[in-house]
């Protein structure tokens, strides 16, 4: 039995998007809403548990709060939260605090999507705001700098360095200059009941070891704890970072130790606030056009390590970071192009540069090395213009190796003079690839197939996509050849489904996730891609392109996507983590380090590609008609 | 007859007694069903808010003209079960009560009379502990109303969120307060609500209140009791 509550239905027919509901609908409404009280400082939502309603504030105050403990959101009387959650998963995406005593209304989920399905304008105002979904993950970037918003803990990246008093100032120095940091803390331990009390004593700085000792002649064994700053000014870890630079200023200090409920838990230096105030990878890019020579570049490109780590502790996914990530390093091509342009003067032929492999995917991680071409036109004449292009490349390539990009080792790079074609040459070279595709064609097409124009005339590499496109696309032959070139990297994984280390060297022990995970199942789907004729260039873009073309058996595609994904995201938040702790970067990853959960996981996704190498020995063996 | 005191299991005792000496059908499945145990945590308990709007203040003379139910637990209120009934009373209404709930001449006689709506009733309150403020006004009315009709009352435990909210002043109020007599603060619903930031919601509707009700003890839980607080601490 329904019956009428007077009182709900009084007060949404005053709330968005309620009032604009019929007055039947508002009471059907009404007669239907659960109500919840929460005393002020209680949780009402917690991270990623479920949910079942859409919640809104009838009376009182909630804060709304980002994965990361940001504050999102303060909502009042008439707010409305949990839509989100609602429609992606029914998970919590924000967690929800109460500021005040709160009474809340929760529609029930059946009810909240009976609305939507039955009532227009009800479900515009909520999928009106899910569309904005990219633009708020955009304009997150702002609030993330918000120094009003972010608190010095999450600026404490790494744990604490810290040594007792009596440390003499030579360790004391050895252990700053390994650990690459400015400062140091001095700590006294005393066992207590319950574990261990950690007191801070004082604090050393680059600044004090020069002032205080090399300037003063004193001895290097004289103990830290005689020339250290006592009386320091400290922070708590909730402090916000606005707060940190506001006692930085007025005390004059660049370091700032933080405290948690008393107990020193590290130090926050002045570079770590300006580092954090630059760190998203929109003000990077914007940044990088700042730049005015190679040596700044040099220097601003070591924030894409931060930029980076950022991302994966944003919970951004294999996409996101990857094209973040060639983002940033187009945007140092680009550049580099601009400072060469000035240095060597206007190019005397119209060429388009060329980005070729990962970042031409949109999958650029960390860890990378450069390759990239040219293309002219029919007015490029190697006798005249050769000299002026040389140097251009050599440039930008030198300046790509200053921002981090290593050299190619197999020289595809735009200094050497056999990758700088005019367009026809070009498409003359790729059809020779496809109509004889030889070991070192086909290793050659799985480089340079993957392409992208990042300056100059770049609809001359959309030319050469739609010519690979038409050349490849049903070409029985040439496939047959790129797929079983794409069975050279098999997965990791023995007879008995176990994982394969590698046996010796330096890597022993571990597996190569790039060369035994993401690169063969790239490979994979470049084969799948050609095959049905995908201009796209990003694996995940060209499984779309595949899985549209029904190629594929049903649910194998999505089954490849998430494998890919799966490997993508071990990678990067492996490197991550290599980059936080100060661990060389690379694709190497010791089963070991995975918990139970990861490995099992990992290995269900190795057997995908296993199983997605195997379809395509099938599928593209010369004796079957592919379509 | 004895009403049982707060701490003591007696309820279940008195339940059990009433299922077979109770004469009216209705009733004895009512005292059947099974009854809370007073160790219940409040969090676990099934509940039930309840308000009657009546013609006057005294069950000997005056009637019970509305009733609304909410079903709740100390988390949830559950507005998708709540139940509303107009009862017509057997004696006129005066036009005085009618400024005071808005029901009108023309709704009363239309109404049933209370009996055609107690098995509905009684289903609702059955198995569950009963929520209300003030409780003389439920207790004494619905029982006298039962007297009237079947010739037998009608008794259950009950948490009157009025006389938790006296315990609590009560309690707060410090030792010079109650030694120099200062007056409590009034503890009408309203008011009781008010002191934790509920909204402000038209009193005298039965259904109203009723939900209103409930919100108050979810509110007097949160902040002066627990989730674990045993039920027998709190009903009367």
């Amino acid at each position: 039995m329904q019956t009428e509550q007077l009182e709900i239905a009084a007060f949404l027919a005053k709330t968005p998007p309620f009032d604009g509901l019929s007055e039947e609908a508002l009471n059907g409404l009404a007669s239907q809403v659960e109500v919840t009280y929460f005393r002020a400082g209680s949780d009402i939502l917690n991270l990623a548990d479920p949910i079942h309603d859409l919640f809104v504030v009838r009376s009182g105050a909630v804060e709304t709060f980002r994965r990361t403990g940001e504050l999102h959101n303060r909502l009042a009387e008439g707010g409305i939260f949990g839509q989100m959650g609602l429609m992606m998963n029914e998970r919590v995406r924000y967690p929800v605090k109460a500021l005040e005593d709160t009474l809340l209304y929760c529609v029930p989920v059946d009810l909240f999507k009976d609305y939507c399905d039955r009532y227009e304008t009800f479900a515009d105002y909520f999928e009106g705001e899910a569309t904005s979904l990219l633009q708020r993950a955009v304009e997150s970037h702002h609030d993330k700098n918000d120094l009003t918003s972010v608190q010095v803990k999450e600026l404490l990246t790494r744990p604490m360095i810290s040594v007792a008093g009596d440390v003499s100032v030579r360790q004391a120095a050895q252990i700053m200059g390994e650990q690459h940091i400015t400062s140091l803390l001095i700590v006294e331990r005393t066992h207590r009941p319950g574990g261990e009390a950690v007191g801070l004593t004082g604090l050393i700085t680059d600044q004090d070891l020069r002032k205080r000792i090399i300037a003063q002649g004193r001895s290097l064994d004289t103990p830290v704890a005689a020339v250290m700053s006592e009386d320091m000014i400290t922070l708590d870890r909730n402090a916000y970072v606005f707060e940190a630079i506001l006692t930085m200023l007025r005390h004059h200090v660049h370091h700032l130790p933080v405290l948690d409920r008393g107990e020193p838990i590290g130090v926050l230096s002045l570079l770590d606030v300006v580092r954090h105030e630059s760190q998203s990878s929109l003000l990077m890019v914007r940044s990088i056009f700042g730049q005015p020579d190679r040596e700044a570049l040099a220097q601003i490109a070591q924030q894409s390590r931060a930029v980076f780590v950022r991302m994966v502790k944003e919970d951004a996914n294999s996409q996101m970071i990857g094209s973040a990530m060639a983002v940033i390093g187009r945007s140092f091509k680009q550049r580099l192009l601009e400072l060469a342009e000035a240095e060597l003067g206007p190019p005397p032929a119209p060429y388009c540069f060329l980005a070729l492999g990962s970042m031409a995917r949109n999958e650029q991680l960390i860890y990378t090395d450069q390759d990239n071409a040219l293309v002219f036109n029919e007015r490029y004449d190697a006798k005249a213009h050769g000299e002026y292009f040389d140097r251009l490349a050599r440039f930008v390539s030198d300046g790509l190796v200053e921002c981090g990009y290593s050299y190619c080792e197999g020289g595809i790079m735009a200094t050497n003079p056999e990758w700088r074609m005019t367009l026809s040459e070009w498409k003359a070279r790729f059809g020779e690839w496809i109509d004889n595709p030889n070991p070192q064609a086909l290793l050659h097409a799985s480089i340079f197939f993957d392409l992208d124009g990042v300056w100059g005339r770049t609809r001359w590499a959309q030319e050469l996509v739609r010519f690979i496109a038409s050349k490849t696309r049903n070409n029985r032959r040439f496939l047959a050849c790129l797929a079983r070139n794409a069975l050279n990297r098999t997965p990791p994984l023995g007879f008995f489904k176990d994982f394969v280390v590698e046996k010796g060297g330096q890597h022993a022990n571990s597996i190569n996730l790039k060369r035994r995970g993401t690169a063969p199942l790239t490979d994979v789907i470049r084969v799948h891609a050609l095959a049905v004729g995908s201009r796209a260039a990003n694996s995940f873009e060209r499984l779309d392109d595949v899985m549209d073309s029904e190629l594929l058996p049903d649910g194998k595609g999505r089954e490849i996507r998430d494998a890919l994904e799966y490997i993508a995201m071990v990678r990067i938040r492996h490197q991550a983590w290599q980059i936080e702790t100060g661990n060389t970067v690379n694709n190497n990853i010791q089963p070991e380090q995975l918990s139970s959960f990861e490995r099992r996981n990992l290995k269900e996704a190795f057997q995908v590609l296993s199983n997605a190498q195997s379809f395509l020995k099938y599928r593209y063996n010369s004796n079957i008609p592919l379509r | 007859m004895a009403l049982p005191q707060p701490h003591s299991p007696s309820w279940s005792a008195f339940f059990e007694e009433q299922s077979s000496a109770a004469r009216d059908e209705r009733l004895q499945r009512f005292y059947a069903a099974e009854t809370l145990d007073p160790d219940t945590p409040i969090a676990n308990a099934p509940l039930v808010a309840m308000d009657f709007e009546t013609t006057g203040l005294d069950p000997a003379q005056d009637e019970i003209i509305s009733i609304g139910i909410v079903p709740l637990s100390l988390s949830r209120i559950f507005c998708r079960d709540s139940s509303y009934w107009v009862v017509r009373p057997t004696r006129q209404l005066d036009e005085d009560s009618i400024v005071i709930h808005g029901i009108t001449h023309s709704e009363i006689a239309a109404a049933p009379d209370l009996e055609r709506i107690l098995e509905e009733l009684l289903a609702a309150l059955e198995g569950k502990l009963a929520v209300v403020h003030y409780h003389p006004i439920e207790r004494n009315f619905l029982t006298n109303a039962l007297h009237q009709r079947i010739g037998e009352g009608i008794q259950f435990p009950l948490i009157d969120t009025m006389i938790l909210e006296r315990r609590i002043l009560e309690y707060q109020k410090g030792l010079l307060d109650r030694l120099l007599r200062r007056p409590s603060e009034p503890i009408r619903l309203g008011h009781c609500r008010a002191r934790y930031h509920l909204p402000h919601y038209q009193p005298h509707h039965a259904l109203t209140d009723a939900l209103a009700t409930a919100e108050l003890l979810q509110a007097q839980i949160f902040h002066h009791f627990s989730p674990e607080t045993p039920v027998g601490e709190l009903w009367c």
